[in-house]
């Protein structure tokens, strides 16, 4: 990696302010950032070290699950109130990565980052979170804007992301042979924000929902109702590992599971 | 209480395992010298490009930057050299272009060094790399073998037409063609083995110091064979005489071929201490060694079998296009042709056999051997070739191998492609396998699993390897430029604890185990006794080293007739202590003693008699008790044997789940069981991941697709069954100790059991062959297109 500046504030506001320097970088968990920086892929003048702002915490009401930005993947596979709450995001959680990367990686790094095959924004767009920033919240469905591309403006902080508990969710993930990333991760839920379809890993822009998933389930809810409402390969990535046709055809096979596994 | 049995057949713990375990290995990247710089390569990025020009002034001004090299600075050493050579059909010596240690005029594969930074910290180094002004022109460039070979494809070197490094061939051809001429049935099978990276889980390194005092070189390397880098690098690429020059390979972290060859970093470091008068240091990065380890496998191959009206071959017609990449690596030439060809016969009585093989240049990063090397090329062919047969035949899979069998007592046998077996009995590794795999049982575990919605196979490979490499004078004969004996000295301390200096060398295999077993076993002293020495050359004698599965059964065998040394000797001073005839002395549990007397001495007290010879026979005998035997083989070993592999396919994803996999093999001589089963499951884990997971894709200009673990599909624990292993051996009967060897065949027999099960799985979709690896997207394609077919029917 090259040389840069190291900071470690105390309070968001410090972190903000730290951030306002040009080519400045949050560090959450690193498990991206980290790799990234020893490819030498980018240059920051300035990392700022967000684990000193006490944003780590879950909370679990009756309505929701509210996951301070920087929880591990760790505590929230681990954690029994969300497990109870939402089993689907529980799960989620722990298959990311492999052990070290869930003690280390964090949910507000993730959907800061919006790697199109991270598995959370899957989750906060199809169960409709609100990310909370230092200066305001944010409705999931304005968050993600194309791969590597979020609503946060430069030096926005994620403070915390609160998810409304559903009535049913599941996940389910066809992971990359080699990386172990999403290849194709379908979360379906039935919730407060309605009947909603996140597919991650698939798409060129990122996360999206399934506009005929969702109609159709809204109308019954069962993987029956999937079968025979085929996804088009337009817009959808193709790679040594997968055809956009193959993707196409595992967003139908693992919605299918998800829709069964949420019961 | 008796002491536990720790002799041949025990399975004594690793007792290299608790440093290793525990974060106290050794490494090359552990060894850190007084005043060390480091280096760093920059690399291309570009399959095939003309060098313009490389300008080194931003860099050599850079902070810490103490020189920048490139091949301008090289003119007065050598390339890399070739430790084998093939000669074509036509008897002329194959094509070997010049492998220079840093590129001269042009680059030929995406990790082909350029230019090297020598700084004060790897830091600094890699910071001015990035400085280095250097313009490439691209030029048109290649990557696969079929299009290597096409008319008009680019010339990866500029002398070499068509790209072809030899043109070669075993066998008779026109005993072949008359055999086809007149066969019932041919069946014909055109095959990929793809290409691998075997990604130790060490990166290379080396370490290269200068004693200016004393003119001697020290290169600290991650090598499996310290003493042929020595050679190698001192005589052909630096010119140092050997006695100023020392190699030590300390512990390794896996090797599966890829550090047998000497790398231009070696020279490199070396080179380049000797010039700066420090030590310099280089360590690959993981991306570096996805694009400068020699990578394995990469033929493409056209098989074909004439057999009788009963299923019995006839004839094998095989040819074969193998991708030596840029280069030629230390081994490559070797690989395709005596390590491949060679082994076509496999356990079966085909009468008359004959390959083609065309070695090809492209613009890949060179190909040598892998695990296997060779021979699970010719294993996967043949095996694959018999299961295709029972396709396009309806002749049952298991009586198809049976009525083919080189029977039991059939041994010695003669092969139509130049080896002689020397032992083996297919019919009862076939036999223990089926056995233990239940295959009588398979059909109701096919429909349990249809009931499921799953397909299920199985698959078998009955296979032969070569290995106990090599008899010295057969492979000078096979262009080999080396010998390939072994060597060991056994030093018998004055106190009765046994040094043993080996030749070979341990990067995972345990040899400080197996070994210290060897020696527990004929000496009669316990394995905390012993201690084995490997891996440097000041300290061993001049061996071979560690690769083609040869250091039991030939490093084992100097030691066993250094032993024999040791034992004679020490009756003679027996015999001279206990007043008695030297014939009379027997030597049994660690103990001399008298015929037919209660009178005996411990191989201790003979021990200090030899070194503190008050009382000894001086005037015929010398002093101490240290003794060093060198071995050279009398033929290859044949290890051999049936896995059998069960699989589950998912029809909706593609996914294939191992769901057991049983590797019955015949290593002849075991030492320690444990090991054994550890080295069949490691080399059958890999042998899966050929199978369904790795592949190093390259695009068709040659960039390197798979260049990391996010796409390089490395095998993990989830992806591996519980792998049964079981042994049915028949002894070696030209070593002493038995030994055959077990490094290797788990990834020579495994792949073909795999993909024939896979097959198996698929048989009502119709499908007769798939290349591997049977990724889920693959699998998913074949299963969407026959599908339609299906449903009409």
């Amino acid at each position: 990696m090259y040389d840069f500046a190291y900071q470690k504030p105390s309070s968001v506001a410090d972190a903000v302010k730290a951030l306002g320097a040009e080519d400045a970088k949050a560090l959450a968990g690193g498990q991206t950032f980290i790799p990234v920086l020893k490819q030498r892929l980018n240059k920051p003048s300035v990392v700022v070290d967000l684990a000193r702002l006490g944003l780590a915490g879950i909370k679990v009401t009756g309505e929701a699950v509210v996951i301070g930005a920087m929880t591990t993947h760790g505590a929230v596979a681990a954690s029994a109130e969300i497990r109870r709450a939402i089993p689907a995001l529980a799960n989620l959680a722990s298959m990311i990565g492999d052990e070290a990367v869930r003690h280390r990686g964090t949910i507000g790094g993730s959907l800061a980052n919006n790697d199109p095959s991270a598995c959370y924004p899957s989750a906060a767009l199809a169960l409709g979170a609100t990310i909370t920033t230092d200066r305001r919240a944010i409705k999931a469905d304005d968050f993600f804007q194309g791969m590597f591309t979020t609503a946060l403006e430069p030096g926005e902080i994620i403070t915390s992301v609160s998810f409304p508990v559903p009535a049913k969710a599941a996940y389910m993930k066809f992971k990359n042979p080699a990386s172990r990333y999403a290849m194709v991760g379908v979360f379906v839920a039935k919730g407060p924000a309605g009947v909603r379809v996140a597919i991650t890993g698939a798409g060129q822009g990122g996360v999206f929902r399934h506009a005929a998933f969702e109609t159709a389930l809204s109308a019954n809810w069962s993987a029956d109702a999937l079968a025979g409402i085929a996804t088009p390969a337009d817009g959808l990535n193709s790679d040594i590992h997968a055809s956009a046709e193959y993707r196409a055809h595992l967003i139908g096979v693992m919605a299918r599971r998800a829709v069964a596994a949420a019961g | 209480m008796n002491a536990p049995f720790e002799g041949i057949g025990a399975s004594v713990r690793r007792k290299e395992d608790l440093r290793f375990i525990s974060g106290g290995g050794h490494y090359t990247d552990d060894i850190n010298r007084p005043g060390q710089l480091h280096a760093y390569f920059r690399r291309s990025d570009r399959p095939h490009a003309k060098i313009v020009s490389i300008d080194t002034a931003g860099a050599a001004a850079c902070p810490g930057v103490v020189a920048v090299y490139t091949a301008a600075d090289l003119a007065a050493i050598g390339g890399v050299p070739c430790g084998w050579q093939i000669h074509s059909k036509d008897g002329s010596p194959m094509a070997e272009p010049k492998h220079p240690v840093l590129a001269e005029g042009k680059v030929r594969h995406v990790g082909d060094p350029i230019a090297v930074v020598v700084a004060g910290t790897r830091q600094q180094a890699k910071d001015a790399a990035e400085k280095l002004d250097i313009v490439l022109e691209d030029l048109p460039s290649v990557s696969s073998v079929t299009d290597a070979v096409a008319p008009g494809a680019p010339r990866v070197h500029d002398d070499v037409a068509g790209n072809i490094c030899y043109d070669w061939h075993i066998g008779d051809k026109e005993g072949v063609d008359a055999a086809f001429a007149k066969a019932a049935k041919v069946v014909s099978l055109d095959l990929l083995n793809n290409r691998l990276i075997p990604n130790a889980m060490e990166p290379r390194a080396a370490v290269g110091d200068f004693d200016p005092m004393s003119g001697e070189y020290t290169l600290y390397t991650t090598s499996q064979n310290p003493h042929v880098i020595r050679l190698l690098m001192g005589a052909f690429v630096l010119q140092i005489p050997e006695h100023k020059l020392r190699v030590v390979a300390p512990d390794v972290g896996g090797g599966f071929g890829s550090k047998i060859y000497h790398y231009a970093e070696e020279a490199m470091v070396t080179w380049a201490a000797g010039k700066l008068k420090r030590p310099v240091k280089w360590t690959a990065e993981r991306s570096e060694s996805f694009m400068s380890d020699a990578h394995g496998r990469d033929h493409a191959s056209t098989a074909q079998m004439a057999l009788d009206a009963e299923g019995k071959f006839l004839a094998l017609r095989v040819s074969t296009l193998a991708n030596m990449g840029g280069y030629l690596s230390t081994f490559a030439p070797a690989v395709p042709t005596y390590l491949y060809a060679t082994l076509l016969a496999g356990v079966y009585t085909t009468p008359v056999i004959y390959c083609e093989v065309k070695a090809v240049f492209t613009n890949t990063v060179p190909v040598d051997a892998y695990r296997g090397a060779g021979r699970p090329e010719a294993t996967y062919l043949l095996e694959r070739l018999v299961d295709t047969i029972c396709h396009d035949t309806g002749l049952d899979r298991v009586a198809i191998r049976r009525k083919n069998f080189i029977a039991p007592d059939a041994f010695p046998y003669q092969t139509p492609v130049a080896l002689q077996y020397d032992s083996g009995n297919y019919i009862a590794t076939l036999d223990a396998a089926m056995k233990a795999a239940d295959w009588a049982g398979f059909p109701a575990r096919r429909a349990a699993a249809k009931a499921r919605g799953k397909l299920r196979g199985i698959g078998m490979s009955t296979y032969l390897e070569a290995c106990g490499i090599a008899p010295s004078k057969l492979v000078g004969q096979l262009g080999a430029r080396a010998g390939l004996y072994e060597v060991a000295n056994v030093r018998v301390h004055p106190t009765g604890s046994v040094t043993v200096f080996t030749g070979t060398h341990s990067h995972g295999q345990g040899h400080e185990t197996t070994f210290a077993q060897l020696v527990s076993d004929q000496l009669g002293i316990p394995v905390s006794q012993i201690d084995v020495v490997h891996g440097d050359t000041a300290k061993i004698p001049f061996g071979m080293g560690t690769y083609g599965s040869r250091s039991l059964a030939v490093g084992g065998s100097a030691m066993v007739k250094a032993m024999d040394k040791i034992i004679a000797k020490g009756k003679k001073i027996a015999a001279h202590l206990m007043e008695a005839s030297v014939d009379d002395i027997e030597f049994k549990d660690g103990k001399f003693s008298v015929t037919g007397t209660d009178k005996s001495r411990t191989l201790g007290e003979i021990a200090l008699t030899a070194y503190v010879p008050h009382n000894y026979p001086i005037e015929t005998l010398e002093p101490g008790l240290d003794e060093t035997a060198f071995y050279d083989p009398m033929n290859f070993t044949f290890p051999g044997g049936c896995h059998v592999c069960e699989v589950e396919v998912d029809q909706d994803t593609g996914i294939t789940s191992v769901v057991n996999f049983v590797a019955v093999d015949d290593v002849g001589r075991v030492i320690n069981p444990m090991i054994v089963e550890g080295q069949v499951q490691g080399g059958v884990a890999q042998g899966i991941g050929q199978a369904l997971l790795e592949n190093a894709a390259y695009d068709a200009e040659g960039q390197l697709l798979s260049g990391s673990f996010m796409d390089y599909t490395m095998p993990r624990a989830d992806d591996l069954p519980n792998i049964t292993v079981g042994t049915e051996s028949t002894l070696c009967t030209h070593n002493p100790l038995g030994a055959k060897g077990c490094g290797e065949v788990g990834a020579i027999g495994s792949p073909p059991a795999v993909i024939n099960a896979v097959i198996d799985a698929l048989k009502d979709f119709g499908v007769r062959h798939l290349d591997m690896p049977a990724s889920p997207q693959k699998l998913w394609a074949i299963i969407q297109s026959n599908r339609p077919r299906m449903a009409a029917e």
